[in-house]
Parts: C-alpha cells; sequence; structure tokens
C-alpha cells in the first residue's frame, strides 16, 4: 500500500529525519511513537506531501509521490492534526464538505456521505451547522475525522489526535475510533507519544528516536524483545508511574 | 508569473484611465485659465475667463493653485492656456539664470519656449513705502525723496523687508535716508502701528487691499529703486492659432488696470467679502463696457460641487488602492522573497510629502483630477498592503496545514480559507486608507483638482475662518461616514463564525 524508501530530512544542518525504509500493507494500523522530535510527525507529514524528502521516495499504491500529483493523491488520504485544525469561518457542514463541493461532488450524494459519517462518528443532526467555536474539543475531533474520511481515503493519517484531550473524552474517544477503525476496514497510520494509546490501536508499533526507527513490531515484540535498551526505558519510562500507582492500592 | 503580469495589466489599464481625460480634453476649442493663490491673481483669472466666455468660447478657470512653479509647468505642458503673472517674478526668478535685461529680451525668451506675453496691464505690484495719507498730505509727501526733509519720521518694516539686501539697507543708500528711529516688526502689526500713529511709515505691495483700508499712500519710487513687478497675462502662443478672438481680448487689457484701481478691487474681495467673479464683471463693464454673464454660486450650489470633487477624487482613487493593494498584499504574503521588497517600496511611497509628488506628477498628468487621483492612489496603498500581508501571515498554520492536506489548489486554499479569514484584517487596512484619503484629498486643491481643499485655500486667503469650516466640517464628516461605511460592509462580509467568540476560535485553532 504504502512504501517508503530511503527517505530522509534535513531541517537547516540538523536531520529531522535520517534515510529510512518503512512499508505499510493494506488495512493494517500503523502507529509512530517515539519521545518528542523523534521525526515521528516529520515521516507523517511526508507522506501526506506537507514537506519534501530531500532524498528517497514515497510511493503510494504503486504510484512515486511529486509535487505534480500530491493534489489528486491527497484525495486518497485523509489527515487529522491534533487540534482538529478545523475551518473557524466554516459550520461543521462546510467543513466537511468543502473538498467535496470543490470537486463538484453531486449535492445528494455529499448530503448522504454526511449524514453516513454524523452517525458513524455519533455526531447529532443539529451539530452539522454550528461553527467550531461552538464546539467540544471531543466534537471537533469527531468533525475533525468526517472531515478527513469525507471523500472515502484509502490511508487515514492521524497526527496526536487524542493529545489535547482531557482524558475521559480521551478514553471514550479511543474506544471508539478504534471500532470505527474496525468497521471501516482502512489502512490508518497514527502519531502519538502515548505507549499506552499505541498498543491499544497499533498492529504495529513504530518506535523513533532521533531520526531514525529504532524497531518495529507489535507492542509484544518490544516489550518482550527490544531491540536496544531505549525501547525497555521507554515502554518503563510510561508504565512504572502507574505500576506504583496499582501497587499503592494494595 | 501570471499574478505579475495580472498586476502589469491593471497597471497599464489604470494609467491609460488617467491619462485618457488630458488627451480627448483636447478636442473641442477650450481655454483654461490659471492663478495664484492669492486674492489679486484669483481675480485677474476670473477677468480671463469672463473674457473668453465673451468671445463665445468655454473657459475653465484653475483657481489658486499651489505656487508659480506649478502654474510655469502647467502653461508650458499645455494644462493651462494662461495666468496672470508679474514681470519681476520672469526675471528674477523664474528665468534668472538667463539674466534677461529688457522687456524685448523677456518676450524673446517667451517665445522661444511657445508662449507670449501681454504689454503691462498698467500696475506694478512692488515694494512700496507708504503712510497715512493724512499725514503724508500734512507734510506735502509724495515721493520717497520727500522722506529726506522729515527726520524725526518714525520707520517700522517687516521683518523681511528689514533683513533684504534690496529692502530697507539698500534703500536707506539709494535714497540717502537720514531717519535714525527704524524696526523690524511683523508686518501685521505694522498696519497697526501705523494706525495707532506710534509708527509713521512702513513697507506695502503697492497693490494690496490695506493701503484703502487704512487710508494709506504709496509713496512714488522716484529713483526706481524697486524692481517692476508689471502684471502681465501670459499665454500659449498656440492660443493665437485656436482662439484668435481670445488673445486679441486679452490684450485689450493691456494698460488699463492701474493700481489703485487693483488695490479697490483686492478690498472689494479681502476686506468687502464680495465674490472675485463679481469684482472682476464688475471691472470689465466699467473699464471695456462688456456687459459679463457671470454665475456666482450659491454656497449651496459650491458645497454640492466640492461634494462631488471630493466623492470622485477618494471614490476612484480608493477603488484603485483597494483593487491593486490587495492582490500585491497577497503576493507579499504568497513570496518569501518579494514581501520586504514590495512592503518596502510602499512605505517609501508614503513618506513622500504630498506637494512634491503633486508636482512630480505634473509632467507626467498634468494638473487636476488625474495627477491627484494618482497621488491619493500611491498613499492608499501601505494600509491596505500591509494589513493583507499581515492578515494572511497571522493565519494559524494548522489551519493552512488542513486545507493542504485536504488537497485544494494554492488558489481555492485563498478563496475559501484564507482570504475569509484575514477579512478583518483587510477592511481594517481599508478603513485606515479611506480616512487618509479622505483628509488628503484636501490637499488636491493645490493643482486644481477641487474637492473640500477649495474653500479651505480661500478661506486661508481671505482669512476667513467660515470659509475653512466650510471645507473642514465636511471633510471630517465624509471621513467619519466612509469609516461607516466599510464598518457595515464587514459586518456583511465578516463571516458569521469569525463573529462568534472570539477568543474560543483562538483556543480552537
Amino acid at each position: 500500500m504504502l512504501v517508503i524508501s530511503q527517505v530522509s530530512k534535513l531541517y537547516g544542518d540538523a536531520a529531522a529525519l535520517a534515510p529510512t525504509d518503512l512499508q505499510v500493507p493494506g488495512g493494517e494500523t500503523l502507529v509512530l511513537i517515539g519521545p518528542s522530535g523523534c521525526g515521528k510527525s516529520t515521516l507523517l507529514r511526508l507522506i501526506a506531501g506537507l514537506i519534501q524528502p530531500d532524498s528517497g521516495s514515497i510511493t503510494f499504491e504503486g504510484t512515486r509521490l511529486s509535487t505534480e500529483n500530491i493534489l489528486q493523491i491527497r484525495q486518497r488520504m485523509g489527515y487529522v492534526i491534533q487540534e482538529g485544525g478545523l475551518f473557524p469561518h466554516l459550520t461543521v457542514r462546510d467543513n466537511v464538505t468543502v473538498m467535496a463541493c470543490y470537486l463538484r461532488r453531486d449535492a445528494s450524494w455529499i448530503d448522504c456521505r454526511l449524514n453516513e459519517l454524523a452517525q458513524l462518528v455519533r455526531l447529532p443532526e443539529e451539530m452539522m451547522s454550528r461553527f467550531p467555536a461552538e464546539l467540544s474539543g471531543g466534537q471537533r475531533q469527531r468533525v475533525s475525522l468526517m472531515r478527513a474520511l469525507m471523500l472515502d481515503p484509502d490511508l487515514l493519517l492521524l497526527d496526536e489526535p487524542l493529545g489535547a484531550l482531557d482524558p475521559m473524552i480521551r478514553y471514550e474517544l479511543q474506544q471508539e475510533l478504534k471500532t470505527i477503525f474496525a468497521q471501516l476496514g482502512k489502512t490508518v497510520i497514527m502519531v502519538t507519544h502515548d505507549i499506552a494509546e499505541a498498543a491499544f490501536f497499533g498492529h504495529t508499533l513504530v518506535l523513533m528516536r532521533e531520526g531514525r526507527i529504532v524497531q518495529a513490531g507489535s507492542f509484544k515484540e518490544l516489550a518482550q524483545t527490544p531491540a536496544e535498551p531505549f525501547v525497555e526505558q521507554f515502554i518503563t519510562a510510561q508504565r512504572e508511574p502507574m505500576a506504583q500507582l496499582v501497587e499503592a492500592l494494595r | 508569473m501570471k499574478a505579475k503580469q495580472g498586476i502589469g495589466v491593471m497597471l497599464l489599464g489604470f494609467f491609460a484611465l488617467l491619462v485618457y481625460p488630458v488627451v480627448s480634453a483636447e478636442e473641442p476649442v477650450s481655454i483654461t485659465v490659471g492663478s495664484k493663490g492669492f486674492t489679486e491673481s484669483v481675480i485677474l483669472g476670473e477677468m480671463l475667463s469672463h473674457l473668453t466666455r465673451q468671445t463665445g468660447i468655454e473657459s475653465r478657470h484653475q483657481r489658486q493653485l499651489g505656487g508659480t512653479s506649478v502654474l510655469w509647468n502647467a502653461l508650458l505642458s499645455g494644462e493651462i492656456d494662461a495666468y496672470p503673472e508679474y514681470t519681476g517674478t520672469l526675471l528674477q526668478e523664474i528665468m534668472v539664470k538667463e539674466n534677461l535685461q529688457t522687456e524685448v529680451e523677456l518676450k524673446q525668451a517667451l517665445t522661444a519656449r511657445g508662449l507670449r506675453m501681454t504689454s503691462p496691464l498698467g500696475f506694478n505690484n512692488t515694494y512700496a513705502i507708504g503712510m497715512k495719507a493724512e499725514l503724508a498730505e500734512r507734510f506735502k509727501l509724495h515721493t520717497i525723496s520727500d522722506l529726506k526733509k522729515h527726520p524725526e519720521l518714525v520707520l517700522g518694516f517687516g521683518n523681511e523687508f528689514m533683513d533684504r539686501a534690496d529692502g530697507w539697507p539698500g534703500l536707506q543708500q539709494g535714497y540717502q535716508l537720514p531717519q535714525q528711529n527704524v524696526r523690524g516688526l511683523d508686518h501685521d502689526l505694522a498696519y497697526r502701528g501705523i494706525e495707532s500713529g506710534t509708527l509713521h511709515v512702513t513697507d506695502l505691495y503697492t497693490t494690496d487691499a490695506e493701503i484703502a483700508y487704512y487710508k494709506l499712500r504709496a509713496l512714488e519710487d522716484d529713483l526706481n529703486y524697486f524692481p517692476v513687478y508689471n502684471a502681465v497675462i501670459l499665454y500659449r502662443a498656440d492660443v493665437e492659432q485656436r482662439a484668435p478672438e481670445v488673445a486679441a481680448m486679452f490684450k485689450r487689457l493691456a494698460g488699463r488696470i492701474d493700481a489703485p484701481t487693483m488695490s479697490r478691487m483686492n478690498a472689494q474681495v479681502k476686506l468687502n467679502g464680495e465674490a472675485e467673479s463679481a469684482v472682476a464683471a464688475g471691472f470689465l463693464k466699467q473699464a471695456l463696457n462688456l456687459d459679463v454673464d457671470y454665475q456666482i454660486q450659491t454656497a449651496w450650489q459650491r458645497f454640492w460641487q466640492h461634494t462631488g470633487e471630493h466623492l470622485v477624487l477618494v471614490g476612484i482613487s480608493l477603488s484603485a488602492a483597494i483593487l491593486f493593494a490587495v492582490p500585491l498584499g497577497i503576493l507579499a504574503a504568497r513570496r518569501e522573497r518579494l514581501g520586504p521588497i514590495v512592503l518596502g517600496v510602499v512605505a517609501i511611497i508614503q513618506t513622500i510629502p504630498s506637494l512634491a509628488l503633486f508636482v512630480f506628477m505634473i509632467p507626467l498628468l498634468g494638473i487636476g483630477g488625474p495627477p491627484a487621483i494618482m497621488a491619493l492612489f500611491l498613499y492608499s496603498l501601505l494600509p491596505i498592503v500591509r494589513n493583507t500581508y499581515a492578515g494572511l501571515k497571522d493565519i494559524p498554520p494548522a489551519i493552512i496545514e488542513s486545507a493542504q492536506a485536504l488537497g485544494l489548489p494554492s488558489r481555492a486554499r485563498l478563496r475559501i480559507v484564507e482570504l475569509p479569514l484575514a477579512t478583518r484584517a483587510i477592511l481594517a487596512g481599508i478603513k485606515t486608507s479611506a480616512v487618509i484619503n479622505v483628509g488628503t484629498a484636501a490637499l488636491s486643491a493645490l493643482i486644481g483638482a477641487g474637492g473640500y481643499g477649495q474653500p479651505i485655500l480661500t478661506g486661508i486667503r481671505l482669512d476667513d475662518t467660515g470659509l475653512i469650516l466650510q471645507g473642514a466640517i465636511p471633510a471630517a464628516a465624509l471621513a467619519l461616514l466612509v469609516q461607516g461605511l466599510f464598518e457595515l460592509i464587514e459586518r456583511g462580509l465578516l463571516p458569521k463564525g469569525l463573529r462568534i467568540q472570539t477568543s474560543a476560535v483562538k483556543s480552537a485553532s
């Protein structure tokens, strides 16, 4: 589905991403994880074509990404960012349908698709005419997901989609998102820094550090056969406080 | 590249629009008269205008233009066909480098430039030495030489006259005047000193209205000490082909206006508040037995005319500025390298003083509306360009990125997302421009474009606060009105989503 080959990116003199290879099979959920500045967001933005690689190539379903074809290919990718990136001057309906309207899709098809997606993300009908400023953080992310799914893309890219939400809503939305992914059977690439979230969603976890991939595999593989001490450290760093809490409750 | 071409075409179109009326104005025969910014010149200009109309030819009077150089250049370029001038000014100011001595040499120099000059009109508006007529009568004083016999007289001169080499120091030497009690003071205060009797003698301009008002006598310059400032009519040589009857009419004024007559006419306007047009017509009736049809506009007619002129100046220049500056701001925001250059150039334009900009424009666009509109257009650019630039640059990167990620092409992104989000900033820039534009448009009267600046200039000339307010108050009201208009437009244009809970929008983006 997606083949990344020897892709690298420099910001000034600093390598944001060292030459990297990665293959994403269709229908799978792949999670990019690592500490801040490890290059996980850079990799996602390269896949979306928002930035251009300094070397290497990205091939999406057999087509190599280039500045000429990226606008076409983006219609087959949905993209959700941390705080939604909704257009504040447009209603929920217009935010979701803006690209379909631009492409002059049939109006009844648009209506139909909008209803379908509203049901999928469980947003009530009356929300459709509201503006982003009138929505809660969780609702905004649902709208953002609707917008990403509008044109029924083959690949869904999510950059810390739940990062700005408070823990309760985050938990609720995690459950829902997983159900939605399972329902749709789409290829998903998600960026997070939270190991529990990564383990919860990902068939494959790709742990990154300082612009390179440290280890790729299931959570079980990472936990049981860490490729480097860093893998173990990263997992324990997030698990330990919780373990201590559990201990204290006994 | 496309954007650059588009701007090029727009610029061309805009210049074509400006030049068009200048070119087409040549078609029917009509004579344009100019005058300088003081009362005497305006009265003479009105006379020329009346005389032209007397022959059945259309005439326009560009009143009180901003100074000798504006009139001289306008005459050379054919923007005006005639204006009243003084031989002294021609010899000692305009063509001083040629060191001309006689009237014949002066006429030759004018002919070489395609200009003609009438014979002197009959008065010499130069410096004069004057005193109360009553006092002069008592001492039997008629000439400046007569002053020698009365060393006890107290002399008071304007500061400029005191300091100039050809003022008091030269005069004292030339006439061997014996007076010891001589002081320099403000010119207006000198008149009061004369009136109260603390001063006996002062300097005047020969045709000052105050001469009659304060009942002064100008002593004859019997040694011809002061240079001659004979009033003449300058006109373009082509007037003799285009409208020979008009040139003949101008010549009829030669030798007909003596100093007391001119002085009286100045007083009628300056002291009695009569209209220049009426005073000029009265003179033509009396001296040449011409019945002149003239209309004196009522205050309301003048008001509507100035309002119309002001609205045209503001309307065209501001619309052109909006059409030009918004794309320029977009270009600046989108091209990293071009941005600072565009903003820099537009800012530099803003620092050019308006009178200087007007004078630059005269060779290109003449006088009147076109150069004024061009200057106003240039002054209106900065706030709009800057605010458009800032409005687009201030859009949170997450929103731009989301629009990109959807696959919207650059232009659609601009139209659907970026411009609506920058609306508030762009409109704020337009509002600033509009207010500056309405204010600056008042200066356009200096190059004959009319508008509310016209009553303001006249009011300054006649020292008439009421007249100044007739221009200043409507200009202020118009500024508020235009601002209110854009306030309304903003209400219609600003997307609804941006009007609710601005703080919430910020946290959401």
